[in-house]
């Protein structure tokens, strides 16, 4: 049976809030990650379903910057993925070889997936993203001030 | 060929052991962090991150540290650790027009949407060493954390920055770029290269080329040796988004950003006998802030795709396989650097050869002066 609009409309939009929040936690820092499971305890116990892994992504560029993609070199990536005793399975994945973030980052991906838990997940999430939105802000603005206005100079009639 | 020797553990060691010491320096001073090295050698660690061809601040910093400044060296640790890691698999690739500037400039256009940005830039500066960076100074105690500027003014907010080769497409007045027909394009790192390549191809083997070579080969064109007369369209640096299609999540994640160089040459164009005149293309993209090798990486890219365009071949940066064959310079010093390994058996047959020739020619300078002294 296919899903009503309704459904399958609800199902996309909670797909890409995880996602946000995957994104957030996956340019928090490890420390940040910390601090927040600390302040969301206690935490159920929470067990590998196969056990946190460095490994490589290769990135693609696109010939001209839209045209076909090319290999550009690879990145160094960490993911976990747990299960919470009695709960969701929770997935991470984050550029940079700290495991234990991503296993931090996989924990707080399952509790967000429990309704009861969400609304503190997001909570304890806004100062990240309010770090993460003030640094893109200082570097637009520290490059704004260096924007130029050329002035072409008309040559003499000699 | 060299052939296995035996002997000299001893030496070897004590030869290590003195390397670390070296590298150490004076013990008086302090050790420098890797966070030291990541801050403030940042474009050295962007070289390395760039040719080491794996993004890693921190690996690279310590590739840096460990080979004691010597980049090739560091790039050569780097290439070594990606073997011992497992592929997770492809990204998508980046968008470019999505970027977080942090420096953006054409130099074909002084009026372009989102503006001139100079950015952390060396060029107009007069080149004079600066005494004030021989004093050291204190670190500062200022919290990291903490937001330099918390104003909501219109500087902080996003700004479109359409790329400068899509505001000449849209007149027609440039080539477009190759369209993505949704192949996988060629990848060097998993399968052996045979000549001729494709553009995918040679953009992998630039990407990760030595910055000089490619610096070299990208002036002699402009020096007349394939030329084709450049124009920066548009460089660009700042940090890209990287997404991934988690194959246990069934959707797509974003792990984060890298930051990158793109550069877009603008060339001539002289069309066929089907297609107009237009301008044409040369394509860089590098990761970090590696300006240099993104403009030269363009103009190589550029030389090559001769055939494509209709143009005559005959000079050095043109040629697909040289070029392509000998940018990677951890290949490259391999190969060169091994000649300083014990090469004695080898030598030994040489030496046997030589003096087996240099006897003959003795004999029969000899036998030709006796027949002369007959005569």
């Amino acid at each position: 049976m296919q899903p009503s609009r309704d459904e399958s409309s609800n199902a996309n939009a909670w797909r890409a809030t995880r996602q946000g929040v995957m994104a957030v936690m996956a340019r928090a820092e490890s420390a940040e990650l910390d601090a927040i499971l600390e302040r969301l305890g206690p935490v159920p116990a929470a067990s590998n379903l196969k056990p946190p892994e460095v490994g490589l992504v290769m990135l693609r560029g696109r010939t001209g910057g839209d045209g076909a993609p090319f290999n550009l070199g690879e990145a160094t990536v960490s993911r976990a993925a747990i299960r919470l005793e009695g709960g969701a399975a929770g997935f991470a994945y984050r550029l940079g070889r700290d495991l234990k973030a991503a296993r931090a980052a996989a924990i707080l991906d399952a509790l967000w997936q429990d309704e009861a838990r969400r609304a503190a997940v997001e909570e304890a999430l806004m100062p990240v993203r309010a770090r993460l939105a003030d640094a893109a802000a200082t570097v637009r603005t520290e490059t704004a001030a260096t924007k130029v206005d050329f002035f072409t100079l008309v040559r003499g009639e000699d | 060929m060299y052939v296995a020797a035996k002997g000299g553990e001893k030496a070897i060691r004590n030869a290590h052991a003195l390397l670390a010491k070296r590298r150490r320096g004076n013990r008086n001073l302090p050790s420098i962090s890797l966070a030291q090295i990541a801050q403030q050698l940042t474009l050295a660690v962007d070289r390395v991150m760039a040719e080491g061809s794996l993004y890693d601040v921190e690996l690279a910093a310590l590739a840096v540290k460990q080979a004691r400044g010597d980049l090739i060296e560091a790039i050569f640790l780097i290439r070594a650790f990606r073997t011992t890691l497992p592929r997770f698999g492809y990204a998508q690739a980046l968008d470019t027009a999505e970027m977080l500037v942090r420096r953006r400039v054409s130099a074909t256009y002084k009026d372009l949407p989102g503006g001139q940005l100079l950015g952390p830039t060396f060029d107009y500066t007069h080149r004079l060493l600066d005494t004030s960076l021989g004093v050291a100074d204190q670190a500062n105690e200022v919290d990291d954390q903490a937001g330099e500027s918390k104003t909501a003014d219109d500087a902080a907010a996003p700004v479109s920055m359409p790329r400068v080769t899509d505001l000449l497409g849209q007149e027609g007045l440039i080539e477009g770029a190759p369209a993505d027909d949704g192949s996988e394009p060629f990848d060097i790192t998993r399968a052996p290269v045979s000549y001729p390549v494709d553009r995918s191809t040679r953009l992998q083997t630039l990407a990760r080329g030595d910055e000089g070579y490619l610096l070299a080969l990208g002036y002699s064109t402009q020096r007349g040796y394939g030329r084709s007369h450049p124009f920066v369209g548009e460089i660009r640096f700042g940090d890209v988004e990287v997404i991934f299609d988690a194959p246990e999540l069934g959707f797509e994640v974003s792990l984060g950003t890298v930051q990158v160089t793109e550069c877009q040459s603008v060339n001539q164009f002289k069309g066929t006998a089907t297609t107009a005149p237009q301008f044409t293309r040369g394509y860089g993209l590098v990761f970090g802030q590696c300006e240099r090798k993104a403009l030269s990486m363009a103009l190589v890219e550029r030389a090559l795709r001769w055939e494509e365009l209709g143009e005559e071949r005959g000079a050095p940066a043109q040629d697909e396989e040289f070029v392509l064959s000998h940018c990677d310079n951890v290949q490259a010093t391999g190969f060169v650097e091994h000649l300083k390994l014990p090469h004695y058996v080898d030598f030994q047959a040489e030496l046997d050869l030589v003096r087996r020739m240099r006897a003959e020619h003795e004999e029969s300078r000899r036998a030709a002066d006796m027949k002369e002294a007959a005569e």
